[in-house]
């Protein structure tokens, strides 16, 4: 089915988050729409599925008007979306969430499970979605809870669908699964509209890219457009993908982590004896698939989770069983992987955030008392330098974008005297423009001779920023390389791959040598010890 | 209002947002349920669920009376009759009410019949004119003060429904402190409101250690201690080696020697005392308490997000026991502001209601200081018209607690109130400022 936007135009107040736009989806072809948080794609993909009505403009479906009242006629109309957070009920089975978007219920109304069933047995199979019609959604992990959305979407005769922001939430392997089932469903005919504001996975997927900006379309591409040329259009200046840096000035050991053994959540050793130092001046990046003691790592260099063996010192002083106050004193900067749940109090305005770690020291504290005047100019001081967008300090920080409230978070952390910074995933979810700002500012901190740990799942992060690549797999480290490594062998490294010597017993030193020891029958021996 | 509040922040794309702000209100647990009650309250939804309460209080005491009912039975014969009984009623009630919380003009007739102001004055008649607002006064004093002890833990994540096993845990202190020892007058007084603030704090510490160490959810731990407190009181009340009065079998304590007593602020005529002081000076701390020092800052904080406050150093589970010490010493003094200003004695009834009501005030002001002085003022003047406005128009006192009930049930449910009166949901943002500027602001 051809669908056709014409002069689309969205206003709220004075914002007009839809201006004009024009697009049209071929059958069976991949629409990507790219643009920065706040472009006005979601508008506009609400206004397609019928969640808000457009001002001005109109939606044709096969060459004739439609008018999209509720969500109900769009799906009528054959449109279905697939949300950024899931619409599912996570103690139903895939069967019954899948039952519960079908509008037409069986004789005297009952559910027709059996049918049910058999049609996701059957989408699942001629689209390679394989889902098990009977386990309880809430069991399954994100990326196939995404496949469920999409057969709900299918199972009501979808020939358009919007997916919003899918991968925001999916691993990379993920990512690649998506794909395939996407090209799947083009190759049946349905057309996709793949909302986004990642540049590599537009490029990879999409058939056509539609540029938004400030709600209006900027500029429409069809690949292979080049990375630079998206990132202009989409930001509306010329944008350094690449970071710019000079060769690193290494100083003294700052951070020493060595032997850390961490207990997770529900026991084993998610962080299994795993060493690595970090010198002056140096930024480590340590890469590895999500859920390989990453999380972990970070959290007890935090002091968040306590140390079952092994030591953290920061420059000669030893910190592993100490409290997270007491790291933040001793000069730990930190930004954490999940900034809404760990760095910031959303209802907390963006001032009294910006010292959330110093509002009980000089300026900030007066004996027991707040010295709001010196809050608020910190405040003013620290939004003007980072270039954080909010009406005023007063604003609660959980109204801003990702992107500003990442700025936040590293304004407030790189503000405190600090002498090493551990960053984890700190470009999550932002779009270009706040990539390149972090990026900038945390190799800045390197050249101010800070001892930088940036963690993150991303290899063009790693490969952007680290002066030395550490991988890590289960809770150990496989091996340290230097940043001009190709992606394949740490792609081997992350996957478990020994390390290139081959030699069991073989340790990785944290500077890079290697070392063999041969009483070792087996590098896991820590594990029983 | 059909027209979308306008969006400030060009970055920002409403409609998600709302959706987003949604899902994460979204309430869980009982706690999770006034948060959200809280949350979506605003002062303009306040007040209307004041007025929806009225009107209903209003149409059950008209429905509710026998002569009203009476001339309903003939309706059709005399329809103009029946309303207008229905009103006289109704109105009457709210006038009684009134008369008996505020002010009474009979009494200032009444005292402009005296023959001279001296006579007038020393007679008591003075003394009537205020006395609605006296008795307003002492009934909202516990109100407010057991309403703070609910409100500050919420500031800080943390329900507390041990409002009564505090209240009984200050109250044996200041009782015991009160009838037992000698001290000079001033003395003496300090002693026992000191001893009720350190009675209901022990018992608050004891809830959030318990928490803090167990990690044993706080609503249950003192939802049960007001158990262990009501019988620990029974107990010391019926023994004569405890706090039972010699040579009788009534459970009750000696009375309080009169030094003991909250000095009167009115004359011997009123009973307005000194604890409504404490109660106000009591809102003013813990507003100062909650915006102005680190300590505030630290419970907010971790009331809003307990996980990044831990991030950023505070120590949340000393935090719990130190929210819920403070809390407890607040229901304490409203212990001692009936025991040392009302009551002069101890029995097994003396901690009444006020465990609950404090929820219901707290709720009523929204969790912040100024607002639970309002709401305490509000139910304490009810409690206050209430036997006058019995006598006068024979409405049962009961109707007030109907009201009360009626003034939760719209404050609780924000969503109804907007249904009746069309209005649109406030947006996440606007109230999440009025939230965090708090009382004044």
């Amino acid at each position: 089915m051809e669908l056709e936007l014409r002069g689309i135009t969205k206003r709220y107040g004075p914002l007009v988050a839809n201006d004009g736009i024009s697009l049209s989806v071929a059958p069976g072809q991949v629409h990507a729409l790219l643009g920065e948080n706040g472009a006005g794609k979601t508008t506009l993909m609400n206004v397609l599925y019928g969640l808000t009505q457009p001002d001005e403009g109109e939606i044709l479906t096969g060459g004739k008007p439609a008018k999209f009242g509720s969500p109900r006629d769009a799906i009528a109309a054959g449109i279905g979306m697939v949300h950024q957070h899931f619409m599912l009920v996570p103690v139903f089975t895939v069967a019954e969430n899948v039952t519960l978007g079908i509008a037409e219920a069986g004789r005297a109304g009952l559910l027709d499970r059996r049918k049910t069933r058999r049609d996701v047995a059957e989408l699942s199979h001629r689209y390679g979605l394989e889902v098990d019609p009977d386990a309880l959604v809430e069991d399954l992990p994100v990326g196939i809870q995404q496949r469920v959305e999409i057969i709900k979407a299918l199972v009501r005769r979808a020939n358009v669908l919007i997916l919003d922001e899918p991968t925001a939430v999916l691993t990379p392997a993920e990512t690649e699964e998506l794909f395939r089932i996407i090209r799947q469903l083009t190759g049946g005919g349905t057309s996709v509209i793949f909302i986004s504001h990642k540049l590599k996975e537009v490029q990879t997927i999409a058939d056509k890219i539609t540029v938004l900006r400030r709600g209006k379309v900027v500029g429409q591409r069809t690949p292979p457009a080049t990375e630079d040329d998206l990132a202009s259009l989409m930001v509306g200046r010329d944008v350094q993908l690449q970071v710019s840096k000079d060769p690193a000035q290494l100083g003294h050991v700052v951070l020493d982590v060595a032997g850390l053994m961490v207990r997770g959540e529900h026991g084993g050793m998610p962080v299994n004896g795993l060493s690595f130092q970090v010198r002056s001046g140096e930024i480590l990046g340590i890469a590895g698939v999500q859920g390989n003691g990453q999380t972990e790592l970070c959290e007890a260099l935090m002091g968040l989770r306590p140390t079952a063996a092994g030591a953290v010192t920061l420059n000669g002083r030893n910190l592993t069983h100490a409290s997270p106050r007491t790291r933040l004193r001793a000069g730990v900067a930190y930004v954490p992987e999940d900034r809404r749940e760990d760095g910031l109090v959303g209802p907390f305005t963006v001032a009294e955030n910006l010292v959330l770690d110093m509002y009980d020291r000089p300026p900030y504290a007066a004996g027991i008392n707040l010295n709001l005047p010196a809050i608020r100019a910190n405040a003013m001081e620290r939004i003007q330098e980072f270039d954080i967008r909010t009406d005023s300090p007063g604003s609660p920080a959980g109204t801003l974008s990702g992107g500003n409230q990442q700025k936040v978070i590293l304004a407030r952390e790189v503000g405190r005297e600090h002498k090493v910074l551990i960053a984890s995933q700190p470009t999550r979810g932002l779009d270009v423009g706040s990539i390149e700002f972090v990026h900038r500012r945390i190799v800045e901190q390197r050249d101010h001779g800070v001892a930088v740990v940036i963690v993150s799942s991303e290899l063009d992060e790693i490969y952007a920023l680290a002066d030395r690549i550490a991988v890590m797999y289960e809770g150990k480290i496989t091996g340290f390389r230097d940043p001009d490594v190709p992606a394949a062998e740490l792609g081997r490294l992350m996957a478990g791959g020994a390390d290139s010597t081959g030699v069991p017993g073989a340790i990785v030193e944290p500077d890079g040598s290697i070392t063999v020891d041969i009483t070792a029958p087996a590098p896991d021996s820590q594990e029983e010890a | 209002m059909t027209t979308p509040p306008p969006a400030t922040q060009p970055s920002a794309t409403p409609p998600p947002t709302a959706t987003e702000d949604a899902r994460q209100r979204q309430p869980r647990a009982f706690g999770d349920l006034l948060r959200a009650a809280i949350q979506e309250n605003t002062f303009t939804i306040t007040v209307l669920a004041l007025f929806s309460a009225a009107v209903i209080g209003g149409l059950l005491t008209a429905f509710t009376n026998t002569t009203v009912l009476h001339a309903w039975g003939g309706f059709f014969s005399a329809p103009g009759n029946a309303i207008a009984q229905a009103w006289d009623v109704a109105a009457g009630t709210y006038v009684a009410l009134f008369e008996g919380s505020v002010f009474n003009p009979h009494t200032v007739s009444a005292l402009f019949q005296q023959a001279s102001l001296s006579t007038a004055v020393h007679d008591g008649y003075l003394s009537a004119v205020f006395n609605p607002l006296s008795e307003t006064a002492v009934q909202a004093t516990p109100l407010i003060l057991t309403g703070l002890a609910v409100a500050l833990p919420y500031q800080a994540g943390l329900f507390n429904i041990g409002g009564q096993s505090q209240f009984i845990g200050g109250a044996i202190m200041c009782a015991w402190l009160g009838y037992a020892y000698n001290m000079p007058f001033f003395v003496h007084v300090v002693v026992c409101v000191i001893g009720a603030f350190a009675g209901g704090a022990a018992l608050g510490w004891l809830a959030g250690e318990i928490k803090a160490r167990t990690g044993a959810h706080e609503v249950i731990v003192t939802i049960m201690l007001n158990y262990v407190m009501l019988y620990f009181l029974a107990y010391v009340l019926s023994s004569h080696s405890m706090l039972q009065a010699p040579n009788g079998t009534n459970a009750i304590t000696p009375p309080i020697t009169s030094n003991a007593h909250l000095p009167l602020l009115a004359g011997t005529h009123l009973r307005i005392n000194a604890g409504f002081l404490i109660a106000l000076a009591a809102a003013v701390a813990v507003w100062w308490l909650l915006n102005r020092t680190t300590t505030g800052f630290e419970f907010r904080s971790i009331g809003a997000n307990a996980s990044a406050s831990r991030v950023a150093g505070m120590n949340v589970e000393r935090n719990w026991a130190l929210v819920m010490t403070i809390a407890g010493g607040l229901a304490g003094l409203a212990a001692a502001s009936v025991i040392l200003g009302t009551d002069f004695t101890l029995n097994p009834q003396s901690y009444g209601t006020y465990g609950i009501d404090a929820i219901t005030v707290a709720l009523l002001g929204l969790g912040r200081p100024g607002g639970v002085v309002a709401a305490g003022l509000l139910f304490g003047a009810l409690h206050a018209g209430s036997p006058g406005m019995q006598t006068a128009t024979g409405t049962p006192v009961q109707i007030v607690q109907v009201l009360q009930a009626l003034i939760v049930l719209f404050v609780a449910a924000p969503p109804l109130v907007r249904t009746i009166y069309r209005i649109r949901a406030a947006r996440a943002r606007g109230v999440s400022t009025s939230m965090s500027k708090g009382w004044g602001a």
